[in-house]
């Protein structure tokens, strides 16, 4: 018979290990575009067997938890003590200076130095983490439609006009409602404006009211919604700044011609399978550009963990060349580590379109225009991209005219720096 | 048999009997001497603070912290990290050059907002009441399978919000059920019902209705099954006519459970988010965005987000709903002093 001391010992422990950190505990919250979610647990799996003495608790979430839920928990002072998180730049107050607990700082500075920047507060050389991949904002095309309806594909150096324009003649040709989609995002169509001569960077590094370049693109883009060309339904689909992407109608041959990014290889790969062709076709280009946005997710440790040294030794772990290497291969992720970058990399893949595609934003990322570059590490981006989506959905939605959306998007950027000082 | 088990059942309840004059002997003795200390109001007031506690930690303190944080500005969370701002907030929300247009105010969200939630209020209100009426009196009737309709029109009702935004979502898309049928039956184009300004903000309306209407229905057959028959005989045989028992009976006797019935109706109505945000997301633009959608856009979703002025626009909001609730503890004292008499 159990004696009451080892009952209540027993209970002790039980209501102690629900409300306290141990020692070894760390928590990730991770959020999947794709298959990267099974490559990463596989990899903690492996890393658990090697540090027996830690334990790595991976929270899978929604992209939308990471975006509106962990702002607030951090401000709260709760949150995981890793998180993987796109919105870099914004919350960096938040993140841990991991120096003190590397085990190698050059290594991180040498093969991710050139993204630190993105993830730490203006001036300050901290090591908060590393980037999981890189993105590139780009084009698919639908290789199928277009060559069934008999229209050549525009080639390199073709204007933005060119593509919109060969995807109406495939559209009208194979019947189909769409003849281009752009995601409802302030990020999305940046790259665009940047080709067409855009900076929102103004001379003091605070945002720069709209000018010509992204006025322009705007415009073109509404009226391409206007005219059917461009998919409306996804723009007018939410309110405010919800992010709503248009994959799932390219995956469903309803859109010719589809502006996302790098990051869609392995989604498309996976659902869109032998149905038809698909080609990567990097950004079209603008008067001033033929620029993507570069971006992509970073793993950042929080500033909040009761665990740094722990957490220190699962990035390192996870930002070590092999296991970074793997990561990438398995998910068909660009890789930031350069040492990665430098190699051969496998892409375990057996789709031709999914490799060429990743070729072709490997060989955008040396068309990226300065200003594009600037963004990722620039702290008012989010706050700009906000506005821009917030206020081009209202037009698109017709609630406002193009000359109301531009004073609302300069007033709305101009109240959110206000209102941070 | 019978007898023993009679019999067991008597010795049981005694026992379960004695077992609870017990333990009430047991509470009794600190009760009498808590009593004599407090006296009788002193009791009440003992008796009332479990309830009066979560009161005031669930709604009141919120509340008040709430107002506080609608007097400051900034994006921190912590309010000794937030700056004072006095009434901005308040300020901003109501800096019009015309009211009626939302285009000319600072914040035009919050009025376009306010608008939306107006217009839904009227038409789903009305709508609602118009509907949960007609379905009462058809199931207060001698029809065929009465109860299993009962369960049909109050099913809605169980169901999460998420899961009715999710239904009707997947009838509702380009390529939903709806156009399916459509097109099966006339060959018509597929058109997206929640991407159109007015099919989008109707669909909110009818989703809400068809997912509330099964509680209000039930209130208002309550309501029908009180009233006499012998009032319905007395009028048959003197040979009055349907729509005038309807008018001259049914009506002024069910309008109790009417009024309570439009209040409650109003009050939910006032607070819609949750299937409408999983519907549409406030889209086609904003023309379904309503109030708490706004609230807590500004307060936590948005690469804008400002706490502050959320919190003065639930502050607003929560005015309103005062308004409401008053309205709705008047008539609930109404119905119940007619029912005295």
């Amino acid at each position: 018979m159990m004696s009451s001391r080892t009952i209540l010992a027993a209970a002790g422990l039980v209501l102690f290990s629900t409300t306290a950190t141990w020692a070894g505990d760390v928590r990730i919250m991770w959020y999947s575009d794709g298959v990267e979610g099974e490559v990463f647990k596989d990899l903690i799996k492996r890393f658990e067997k090697e540090n027996p003495d830690i334990h790595v608790t991976v929270d899978e979430v929604a992209y939308s938890t990471i975006k509106e839920q962990l702002p607030v928990q951090l401000a709260a002072g709760h949150g995981p003590d890793i998180a993987r998180v796109t919105n870099l730049k914004s919350l960096s107050q938040y993140w841990l200076d991991l120096t003190p607990y590397l085990k190698d700082v050059d290594f991180w500075k040498k093969n991710y130095g050139d993204q630190l920047d993105w993830m730490r507060p203006d001036g300050s050389d901290i090591i908060p983490g590393f980037m999981t991949q890189i993105t590139l904002t780009g084009g698919f095309a639908n290789k199928t439609l277009f060559e069934q309806a008999g229209v050549p594909l525009p080639g390199e150096g073709a204007i933005w006009e060119d593509w919109v324009m060969a995807a109406k003649k495939v559209a009208d040709s194979q019947q189909i409602p769409y003849p281009f989609a752009i995601d409802r995002s302030g990020h999305r169509i940046t790259g665009p404006a940047i080709s067409y001569g855009a900076n929102y960077i103004g001379a003091d590094g605070t945002p720069a009211p709209l000018d010509d370049g992204a006025k322009k693109f705007i415009s073109d883009l509404v009226g391409w919604t206007k005219d059917g060309i461009a998919e409306k339904d996804v723009w007018v689909s939410a309110a405010g700044t919800t992010y709503r992407p248009a994959a799932d109608d390219f995956i469903n041959a309803q859109v010719a011609f589809y502006y996302a990014g790098s990051w869609q290889i392995p989604n498309f790969m996976t659902k869109i399978g032998d149905a038809f062709d698909w080609v990567a076709t990097g950004s079209p280009c603008g008067p001033a550009a033929c620029t993507g946005m570069p971006g992509g997710a970073g793993l950042v440790a929080m500033k909040a963990t009761k665990n740094p040294e722990d957490v220190a030794k699962v990035m390192d772990y996870l930002a070590s060349s092999p296991v970074a290497k793997e990561f990438s291969e398995r998910t068909l992720f660009l890789p930031a580590n350069k040492e990665v970058l430098a190699g051969d990399l496998d892409f375990k893949t057996d789709s031709q379109l999914a490799k060429d595609a990743l070729k072709i934003f490997v060989k955008a990322t040396s068309t990226t225009a300065p200003e594009a570059q600037e963004l990722p590490g620039w702290k008012w981006s989010d706050t700009y991209y906000g506005a821009l989506v917030s206020r081009v959905g209202q037009v698109m939605a017709g609630e406002l005219s193009l000359d109301e959306a531009y004073k609302r998007i300069d007033q709305d950027i101009a109240d959110k720096v206000k209102e941070a000082q | 048999m019978a007898d023993n088990r009679k019999g067991f059942r008597s010795t049981a309840g005694s026992l379960v009997l004695a077992a609870v004059e017990r333990i009430m002997g047991i509470i009794d003795i600190p009760l009498r001497g808590l009593q004599k200390v407090a006296g009788r109001t002193g009791m009440a007031a003992f008796f009332l603070l479990p309830n009066m506690a979560v009161f005031t930690i669930f709604v009141l303190i919120p509340f008040v912290i709430n107002f506080v944080y609608s007097m400051t500005g900034g994006a921190q969370i912590f309010l000794d990290q937030r700056r004072y701002v006095g009434l901005d907030q308040y300020r901003q929300i109501f800096s019009c050059t015309d009211y009626l247009d939302p285009n000319s105010c600072i914040q035009d969200g919050f009025w376009i907002a306010a608008g939306n939630t107006a217009w839904f209020v009227v038409i789903q209100v009305a709508l609602m009441i118009l509907v949960s009426l007609i379905t009462a009196i058809i199931l207060n009737r001698e029809i065929v399978g009465r109860s299993f309709w009962r369960a049909v029109f109050f099913f809605p009702v169980l169901l999460s919000p998420v899961v009715v935004g999710l239904i009707w979502r997947w009838i509702l898309d380009r390529q939903g059920l709806l156009n399916f049928i459509l097109y099966e039956a006339f060959g018509s184009e597929p058109f997206n019902w929640l991407t159109d300004r007015t099919t989008a903000f109707a669909a909110t309306i009818g989703v809400s209705v068809w997912a509330h209407m099964g509680f209000y229905t039930l209130i208002l057959l309550a309501g029908l099954q009180a009233i006499p028959k012998d009032l319905y005989e007395a009028a048959q045989m003197d040979g009055t006519s349907r729509s005038r028992v309807f008018r001259r009976i049914t009506l002024p006797l069910l309008m109790p459970n009417l009024v309570v019935v439009l209040v409650l109706a109003l009050i939910r109505a006032v607070q819609v988010f949750d299937e409408v945000f999983v519907l549409t997301h406030g889209g086609p633009g904003t023309s379904t965005m309503y109030l708490i959608q706004y609230i807590y856009e500004t307060g936590f979703a948005s690469e804008l987000r400002n706490p502050g002025l959320a919190a003065a626009a639930s502050i607003l909001m929560g005015a309103v709903l005062v308004v409401l609730t008053l309205m709705q503890m008047a008539a609930s004292r109404r119905k119940e002093k007619k029912g005295e008499r």
